[in-house]
């Protein structure tokens, strides 16, 4: 299973630097959601895949006695995605005010000409 | 010493709130501040007259042997004297020049900066703080310089100059802390206990060629001489302090003050008397073919430096006598001719002495000081100028060998040119048929023509009674150049032995020359011929080069389209990946360590493919913004697969919200735009599959190194015992993390606020394109 995860992240990847790479500010936003999103399982691939074991510990015991996922990406992970629902959701916002300035998803018309430069 | 030092630079500061006072007719006050540290450093003379150093030290930065140590000898009360000397006739006739500019207030900050940098710089005990000051004056002399900076020509001029000297100033640097590592101290005073330490140094060599540069760039030799005629692009009272005077003299007073410390090698000789010796002839022709009066004044400066760059080559006593007597004579006569210059120029509107004849009856004081003047630099018997020029041609003619004559010819050659020069900028303007017949006569002030008269006055009376200056300057500094007690002659008259017939040469065909010469365009057109190989027009096709080069590299990676930014951000990083990936050798998979593929599992990676599939190729954004959450829904899922319940419910959230915000936006987007052609498609395609690929391979490297245990079996042992917490993710979030997580949330409020403001923000009708 972890040769097809790693895979998943490859594609997860490529899909969002292709998306990065485009004109439409919407598709520069997609594409990052798809990199973090891809960055996440990446983490979490590291810390080993473990099946329905949850790193939490049994209702009797003080210590785990079973095996148990990692904990720590999981931890790393959730503060990620936290984060990026920060960026993502002023991102959003953003994207609604220069909708509402400039009437385009179009990166380039943010571009302002640059001034002649003076000789010297 | 250190207020003395000090004042100018406090007085440029605090010109900055009282500048507008200079404007008042009591602005020529100003011209105290270098006349009071004038009487200051004349009351010092007895002291340091008589072999006496006056020292003061003030901590700066202890630890790196840097401090404010200042140092008051013989060579540097010469230079002292001069600065503060000339700078008070400077100062007040500035302050007539500039009367009816705008930014007088300014100039007056930039020259005081600059003439208290230039006596940190000739007082300084401590080598750094010494190039800290030659540094400022560089700095200084760029405002100055460029101080009519609505002239694309100034500013020219002031950049070029700047580039010229700053080039030097580093490789001053370089020999100065190689000097003082050497040497274990950075204070002169401890350098010249030392004496020469260095010429067994295999580093020797390069280190006085790099002094030398530094000398060599600030005192205008070849090939760096180009600089000075460019800066007389500055307003005259600039170029007679500044270019002629004191400034360009930095260089000389290095030289001068190293010859002790570094000195005295056939290295050290043969640079100075190759360079100066080839300056002062070369810029001497080139005076003489010149037709305006600061070009002719600026080459005569430039063959002057060359010629007390070649006596402290030649570094005989007779020779450093020479040199120091050179110093004053030049100073005083050459920015008497600047200042007459500068007033001919205001009151006729012409520098060119073609234009000019016969100003005698309209402004005879200026006249009289020209006539001074120009005597003076001729060498004329009874000037003070007669009796340097006598002690150069005995310096040269003590010499043994052939070179004696070899040398005393290329000093007579020189000193004829010079003769002529002189001339024509003292003599031309005033003599001949009447140029401006209009005017009756030209009114100035006395601040004007009163500090070239007094110079004028000043050489003649050193003329004539030169055992003063001899005492007072000429022995103490040459006693601190040689480091031995001096008993020098300087006397009128010599009788009639071989330098004075030499002196009355120089004179003869001198003026033979001023006569016969006219200067024309062929000559200067023949000059101009070699300008392609002079070393100025290197320098601007190097500096020209070096933009046009920079501008298309910044153009390359700066092209303001973002995707073009992150196109090359991932290119990198490709290539970097893949480097590393290849270097660290074949990649192995360790199957037995692989968990088995259950069908629910297959089914999601399905979903995820075919989701992030149609979120490239879909047309519409609302399809691709749910493809997102179909995505992120499907990660969830698998998160709840592989144990790990909390991020699955996070995750959960997040994307619920995510779409809410997307739809909330999405509603009122303008029609989607298909903008990128097929070419770059497939290049942004080729990129990210590669990318991808790279990214795949390094998690199978990662993998393929064992992962230690160790923190996941700490949380796990001690989630419970010390934080009685039972899930552990949550543990390590906020208890063992409890603060990352707390500035997580700060982070998040700040967004939050973000959004909040953004949606409230009303858009103003004029915001609106």
């Amino acid at each position: 299973m972890e040769l097809v995860l790693v895979i998943l992240i490859g594609i997860f990847y490529a899909a969002g630097v292709f998306l990065v790479l485009r004109r439409s500010m919407v598709r520069l936003l997609l594409g990052i959601i798809l990199l973090s999103n891809g960055t996440n399982i990446l983490i979490f691939l590291l810390g080993y895949l473990v099946k329905g074991k949850p790193p939490v510990i049994p209702k009797d015991l003080q210590v785990f006695q079973d095996i148990y996922a990692d904990p720590v990406p999981q931890a790393l992970i959730l503060t990620a995605i936290v984060i990026s629902f920060g960026l993502t959701a002023f991102a959003i916002v953003l994207l609604k005010r220069v909708y509402a300035l400039i009437d385009s998803d179009d990166l380039d018309s943010l571009n302002t000409p640059e001034e002649e430069e003076e000789d010297l | 010493m250190l207020i003395a030092v000090l004042s100018g630079l406090l007085i440029s500061c605090l010109i900055i709130p009282f500048g507008k006072h200079l404007k008042s007719k009591w602005g020529i006050l100003i011209a105290l501040l270098p006349a009071s540290l004038f009487v200051y450093f004349l009351m010092q003379l007895p002291k340091v007259q008589f072999g006496n150093i006056l020292t003061s030290t003030n901590a700066w930065v202890p630890s790196m042997g840097v401090n404010l140590a200042f140092r008051l000898d013989g060579l540097s009360l010469l230079f002292a004297l001069l600065i503060t000397g000339i700078g008070t006739g400077i100062f007040s006739y500035a302050f007539s020049y500039l009367k009816k500019h705008n930014y007088i207030d300014r100039f007056f900050g930039y020259l005081s900066l600059f003439m208290a940098s230039m006596l940190g710089l000739s007082l300084s005990d401590n080598i750094i703080l010494l190039f800290v000051f030659w540094e400022l004056t560089s700095i200084s002399s760029f405002f100055l310089i460029g101080f009519n900076n609505n002239s694309a020509e100034s500013r020219r001029s002031a950049l070029i100059s700047f580039g010229v000297t700053g080039l030097g100033g580093f490789f001053l640097l370089a020999a100065l802390v190689w000097v003082g590592s050497v040497a274990g101290t950075y204070s002169l005073s401890d350098l010249l206990l030392l004496g020469n330490i260095y010429t067994q140094q295999p580093l020797y060599p390069l280190a006085v060629v790099f002094l030398c540069i530094g000398a060599f760039t600030k005192s205008a030799q070849f090939p760096f001489h180009f600089w000075l005629p460019g800066a007389m692009r500055a307003p005259t009272p600039v170029s007679a302090y500044l270019h002629s005077a004191t400034m360009v003299k930095a260089g000389v007073y290095i030289l001068a003050r190293f010859t002790p410390i570094i000195g005295g090698t056939m290295v050290w000789q043969y640079l100075l008397i190759a360079f100066g010796g080839f300056t002062m002839i070369y810029a001497a022709y080139n005076s003489i073919i010149r037709n305006d009066l600061k070009s002719i004044l600026a080459y005569t400066t430039i063959s002057a430096l060359g010629i007390l760059v070649f006596l402290i080559g030649l570094g005989t006593q007779a020779a450093l006598i020479a040199a120091i007597s050179f110093i004053v004579t030049h100073a005083l006569y050459k920015a008497a001719l600047f200042m007459i210059t500068g007033i001919i120029d205001l009151q006729t509107g012409t520098r060119n002495i073609r234009k000019l004849s016969g100003l005698f009856k309209k402004m005879p004081l200026v006249g009289v000081a020209g006539a001074i003047a120009a005597l003076s630099s001729a060498g004329v018997p009874l000037f003070i100028g007669f009796i340097s020029k006598d002690l150069i041609y005995e310096s040269t003619l003590e010499l043994v060998n052939n070179q004696a004559y070899y040398l005393t010819a290329l000093a007579v050659l020189t000193n004829i040119a010079l003769v002529a020069a002189g001339f024509m900028a003292g003599f031309t303007p005033f003599i001949g048929k009447d140029s401006f017949p209009k005017v009756t006569r030209f009114k100035m002030e006395p601040s004007f023509w009163l500090p070239p008269i007094i110079l004028g006055v000043l050489t003649v009376i050193f003329g004539i009674f030169p055992s003063w200056l001899e005492h007072a300057f000429i022995n103490p500094s040459a006693k601190v150049i040689l480091s031995e007690s001096i008993t020098g002659d300087l006397k009128l008259w010599h009788g009639f032995n071989t330098v004075f017939i030499l002196s009355l040469i120089t004179v003869g065909i001198g003026t033979v020359l001023f006569v016969l010469n006219k200067p024309n365009q062929r000559k200067q057109e023949l000059v101009s011929k070699l300008e392609k190989i002079a070393p100025k027009s290197l320098f601007s096709s190097i500096f020209f080069h070096f933009r046009s080069f920079s501008q298309k590299y910044t153009n390359i990676l700066h092209d303001g389209f973002l995707r073009n930014y992150i196109f090359k951000i991932f290119l990198f990083a490709e290539i970097v990946l893949l480097y590393v990936l290849i270097k660290d050798g074949p990649i192995y998979v360790n199957f037995e360590q692989l968990s088995a593929i259950s069908f629910y599992e297959i089914v999601c990676v399905l979903i995820l493919c075919g989701a992030i599939l149609i979120v490239l190729f879909t047309k519409s954004r609302m399809t691709a913004v749910i493809a997102t959450s179909v995505v992120g829904y499907t990660i969830c899922l698998m998160y709840v697969f592989y144990s790990a319940p909390d991020l699955a419910m996070t995750q959960f959230s997040i994307d619920t919200l995510t779409v809410v915000l997307f739809v909330f936006v999405l509603f009122r987007l303008p029609p989607f735009l298909n903008f990128r052609n097929k070419a770059t498609r497939a290049r942004d395609a080729v990129l990210a599959i590669l990318f991808g690929t790279t990214i795949s391979l390094v998690v199978l490297k990662v993998m393929q190194t064992p992962f230690s245990p160790d923190v996941k079996e700490f949380y796990g042992a001690y989630a419970y015992i010390l934080a009685k917490g039972k899930n552990v993710v949550n543990v390590i979030l906020v208890d063992f993390r409890g603060i990352d997580t707390m500035f997580e949330i700060v982070v998040l409020t700040i967004a939050g606020l973000g959004v909040f403001s953004l949606l409230k923000l009303r858009l103003k009708s004029s915001e609106k394109e």
